[in-house]
């Protein structure tokens, strides 16, 4: 019997096969990465706690929305463009009011000695209607100033950005301005019900 | 003899395709590797709210999906018009989350577990009241860190 050639496979189709696959998942990518506002969520009460030191007045930025979407700032109606710097002027307290939280001086590294705001805590209630674009937005805000304040000091002492110092120095400026947003319980007055 | 043929001269010049498969295959290799399939079927409503001071999520494998929003209309004559909760494929409500985020940790890494992200993905109109629920929910789980899913924009409408 004669010896058969092998016969080659034709190749001229895996253009159109390549192309069909590479449609494929060209349809089915999602190439958006995540992104979002990260938080913490406290950890859960067991019990009410007694003896809580009572924290002043003073030191409490309150932001209330309600479910009308209103922003409430220290009892005072605000808009949301002027949160930033509110809540800017309440961390820093550049002018030492006693309406203002008050300033310690402590010890940073790299910084020295440093006034701190160091009990400042920013509260944020929301109401059941309130629209989540809302609180987000709020949200935002609070952490652009935090940002920003960050940023400030940073470029001041190391001249370069936050995001580009290294983690002890980070750490350094953290201290300096923390992310202290503290949510407080939910509280249902006024909930549409259900 | 030798011959020399004379060139042919004018007409078009076929251009050699015999790389095209290579060229494709490297197109296809390249969106395989950087596909990531889409985990769920949505069948809530969602449209992400807006934001500016984003951070990237870094590892998908530490985080896990809450959607909140209204049920699309093909589903709202069984579920209604009410924003709804969806984990993985299905409806749920507040009281699935606590079961739901302890098996999503159990099917993670030992080391990974402290790590776990919870991501929540919740339309724009939905009330804060639902969030709020889910948080709680959160809480009490344990699963502490939390990330509101937002597209990025360049500046905040007022």
């Amino acid at each position: 019997m004669a010896k058969r050639d092998i016969q080659e496979v034709n190749a001229g189709s895996m253009a159109d096969i390549a192309f069909l696959l590479l449609i494929f998942f060209l349809m089915t990518t999602t190439m958006d990465t995540d992104k979002g506002l990260s938080r913490m969520l406290p950890p859960p009460i067991t019990e009410e706690p007694k003896d809580q030191p009572p924290v002043k007045e003073r030191n409490v930025f309150e932001v209330l929305i309600n479910s009308r979407n209103l922003l409430l700032v220290e009892n005072q109606y605000m808009d949301l463009r002027d949160l930033k710097e509110a809540t800017k002027e309440f961390l820093q307290n550049p002018m030492n009011l006693s309406t203002l939280p008050e300033i310690e001086m402590m010890e940073v590294p790299y910084f020295n000695v440093y006034p701190v705001t160091k009990n400042a805590v920013i509260s944020l209630q929301t109401d059941r209607g309130t629209q989540y674009q809302m609180y987000l937005n709020v949200q935002n805000e609070l952490q652009a100033a935090i940002t920003e304040l960050r940023n400030e000091i940073s470029m001041k002492q190391f001249n370069k950005r936050y995001d580009d110092l290294d983690k002890d120095q980070q750490e350094a400026v953290r201290m300096i301005y923390p992310q202290r947003i503290s949510e407080a319980e939910p509280r249902s007055v006024g909930a549409r019900k259900p | 003899m030798a011959k020399f043929r004379k060139k042919k001269s004018g007409g078009q010049q076929a251009i050699n395709t015999a790389s095209l498969p290579d060229i494709v295959f490297m197109l296809l290799f390249f969106f395989m590797v950087t596909t990531t399939m889409k985990e769920v079927s949505l069948k809530v409503l969602n449209r992400a709210p807006e934001a500016t001071e984003l951070t990237k999520l870094e590892r998908k494998s530490l985080v896990t999906y809450i959607y909140v929003g209204v049920p699309l209309k093909q589903y709202q004559g069984r579920y209604g018009t009410n924003p709804r909760i969806q984990l993985n494929d299905a409806f749920a409500t507040v009281d699935d989350i606590q079961s739901y985020i302890v098996q999503e940790r159990e099917s993670m890494k030992e080391q990974d577990r402290p790590l776990m992200t919870v991501s929540i993905k919740a339309d724009h109109e939905s009330p804060m009241g639902d969030i709020t629920d889910i948080k709680q929910a959160l809480r009490k789980a344990q699963a502490l860190r939390i990330n509101y899913s937002a597209r990025q924009v360049e500046k905040l409408k007022y």
